[in-house]
């Protein structure tokens, strides 16, 4: 596609110009509540573009109701209720008028547990393709290439892209066959949550370095409760506990100053 | 006490815990094996009886008053043309319910109302379907006798079973699949016919055919539907007579002449393999296309 009419299409695409470091998400004042149970008690934290930012805490403090409010997946969990503004790119994801499938297109996802369809891998990366756009056969085989690319993928499957099915890869492959399945729909935002706690420590290391290459276009958050992967990979932290930020800012300064006495307690393993 | 007093009492009371282990795995097997006993004996008295009389115009003759030549043909072709319009109403009317309860429907009291009413309704006698249906379709929309009064009324039966069995098949997608679709921006439509019914396809078919071949085996509601005994001829279209399987047997068993028994007998046979079709269809469809998730 031309590149002035992609602009037009979607204008967000010609905010990519603009410096990295700029906010694209907002949280503001962010309350979730499980029933009667509150769940995020007053978040408010900009992300920046094009980082990485991490969000840390122990079990239950509510870092992944947090990336899961970003992309208002929690709206499918019966008896949850939100309150507070998600902006995006200005936008309030919340406001009347927004459909929560145009946010998921926009700000993609990738789970706990490596969740691939039981199709083929080419269907795995074609079907958020083809749920939104009408592609010819060598566009649809294009994207869903250079998504496998992306996720360093490719060379692993190429040979049986289709007879092969996604459940058949393993933990690792199935974690970046899902991350090419979300890429493959070009969002601006890829949330991540605790993408390797199901993997093992060379499948966790190849993912690192993918989410290392991927922040050059995309704008990543990752949950983890595995410090030193948040003190390797993200330029930004956030600490939550108790569905609470506790802190929040550039990972360097989180890990070696950090200002609150919770935060240095958690980092330093005294509890969590 | 001494430790050795210690370990030697602990060591008596292991074998006390392992003999309990046996006794109740010889428990189960005792129980096991008693249904299987049943349906042996079953199989050998029908077999004993009916094996001499399972011969081909058992299945091209019409019902007769002399045994040798008294057969099932319009009783099978009843039993096959029943069953498979009553499918055509059952299966997509269970497994569209079925959708909206699980996928659709908001959850609080009026779903759980609905969800314990159709749970009843399984387990309502099918003596009483047969009531509704000569009520309602035989009476009611003047349909008579019909082939389609039959089938609607079976359907109405199987109902409760397939949506049952439909809603246990689309509950074992997991809701990770079912995120996973969302997260990419798909509708609540597109996960339904993207996903959830594709994976539960296996299962819902399954469960769909175990209720058909319950319904096959039904016999209580037809006669009460006033279904035929006697029909020497094939149904040709939806509103003719028919009879089916079950209530020719029935016919043939009330019968005086022991000859007829026998007849019976070569009848049931021909039932079991009619039903032995179905559930092994069920069986193959679920091994060769579950997904293990």
């Amino acid at each position: 596609m031309d590149a002035a009419v992609e602009a037009r299409l979607r204008p967000e695409v010609v905010h990519r110009g603009v410096a990295p470091g700029i906010p694209v998400l907002g949280v503001e004042d962010l309350r979730v509540w499980y029933g009667a149970q509150p769940a995020l008690r007053g978040v408010t934290l900009e992300i920046p573009e094009r980082r990485i930012t991490a969000v840390i805490g122990p079990s239950g403090c509510g870092k992944s109701t947090l990336v899961r409010a970003i992309n208002r997946m929690n709206e499918l969990i019966p008896g949850v209720r939100t309150e507070g503004r998600v902006l995006f790119r200005g936008q309030d994801l919340y406001g009347p008028g927004v459909d929560p499938v145009e946010v998921r297109l926009r700000i993609g996802m990738v789970f706990q547990k490596p969740n691939p369809f039981p199709k083929s891998v080419y269907e795995n990366v074609a079907f958020g393709l083809r749920l939104h756009r009408r592609l010819g056969r060598r566009e649809l085989d294009e994207r869903v290439e250079r998504a496998l690319r992306q996720a360093a993928l490719w060379d692993e499957v190429k040979d049986d892209l289709h007879r092969k099915s996604g459940l058949e890869l393993s933990g690792g492959q199935q974690q970046r066959l899902c991350i090419a399945r979300a890429l493959a729909v070009e969002p601006e935002v890829l949330l991540l949550d605790e993408p390797c706690s199901a993997l093992d420590p060379i499948s966790t290391a190849r993912i690192e370095a993918l989410m290392e290459g991927l922040k050059r276009d995309y704008t990543l958050v990752i949950v983890t409760h595995n410090m030193q992967q948040a003190a390797r990979v993200s330029d930004f932290t956030a600490f939550l506990l108790d569905g609470e930020l506790v802190e929040f800012g550039p990972t360097e300064e989180v890990f070696t100053r950090p200002r609150d006495r919770r935060t240095e307690d958690y980092i330093t393993g005294r509890f969590g | 006490m001494t430790a050795v007093a210690v370990e030697q009492r602990w060591r008596r009371r292991l074998e006390r815990r392992k003999a309990f282990g046996r006794l109740f795995v010889a428990a189960c097997q005792a129980a096991t094996l008693l249904g299987l006993v049943f349906l042996a004996v079953l199989l050998v008295d029908v077999v004993r009886d009916g094996a001499g009389y399972l011969r081909p115009e058992r299945i091209t003759n019409f019902p007769s008053r002399f045994p040798q030549q008294a057969g099932y043909a319009s009783a099978l072709v009843g039993t096959l043309y029943v069953a498979g319009i009553m499918s055509l109403i059952a299966f997509p009317v269970g497994v569209a319910a079925a959708v909206y309860l699980e996928e659709y429907a908001p959850p609080g009291r009026l779903t759980r109302l609905l969800e314990v009413n159709i749970a009843n309704l399984a387990a309502v006698p099918s003596v009483l379907y047969g009531l509704l249906g000569l009520e309602l379709f035989v009476v009611g929309m003047r349909m008579g006798k019909s082939v389609l009064a039959g089938a609607l009324t079976l359907a109405l039966l199987v109902l409760p079973l397939t949506i049952l069995s439909s809603r246990e098949a689309i509950r074992a997608v997991p809701f990770s699949v079912r995120e996973a679709a969302y997260a990419l921006g798909a509708t609540r439509w597109q996960v339904v016919r993207h996903h959830v019914l594709p994976y539960a396809a296996p299962g819902i078919l399954t469960g769909t055919i175990l209720s058909l071949s319950r319904a096959v085996g039904e016999t209580a509601p037809l006669i009460m539907l006033g279904a035929l005994q006697y029909v020497p001829f094939l149904p040709r279209g939806v509103l003719d007579y028919f009879t089916v399987l079950p209530i020719q047997i029935f016919n043939y068993v009330s019968l005086p002449n022991p000859e007829f028994h026998r007849v019976a007998a070569a009848g049931i046979l021909l039932l079991l393999a009619v039903l032995l079709a179905l559930n092994g269809t069920a069986i193959w469809l679920r091994n060769r296309a579950r997904i293990r998730w």
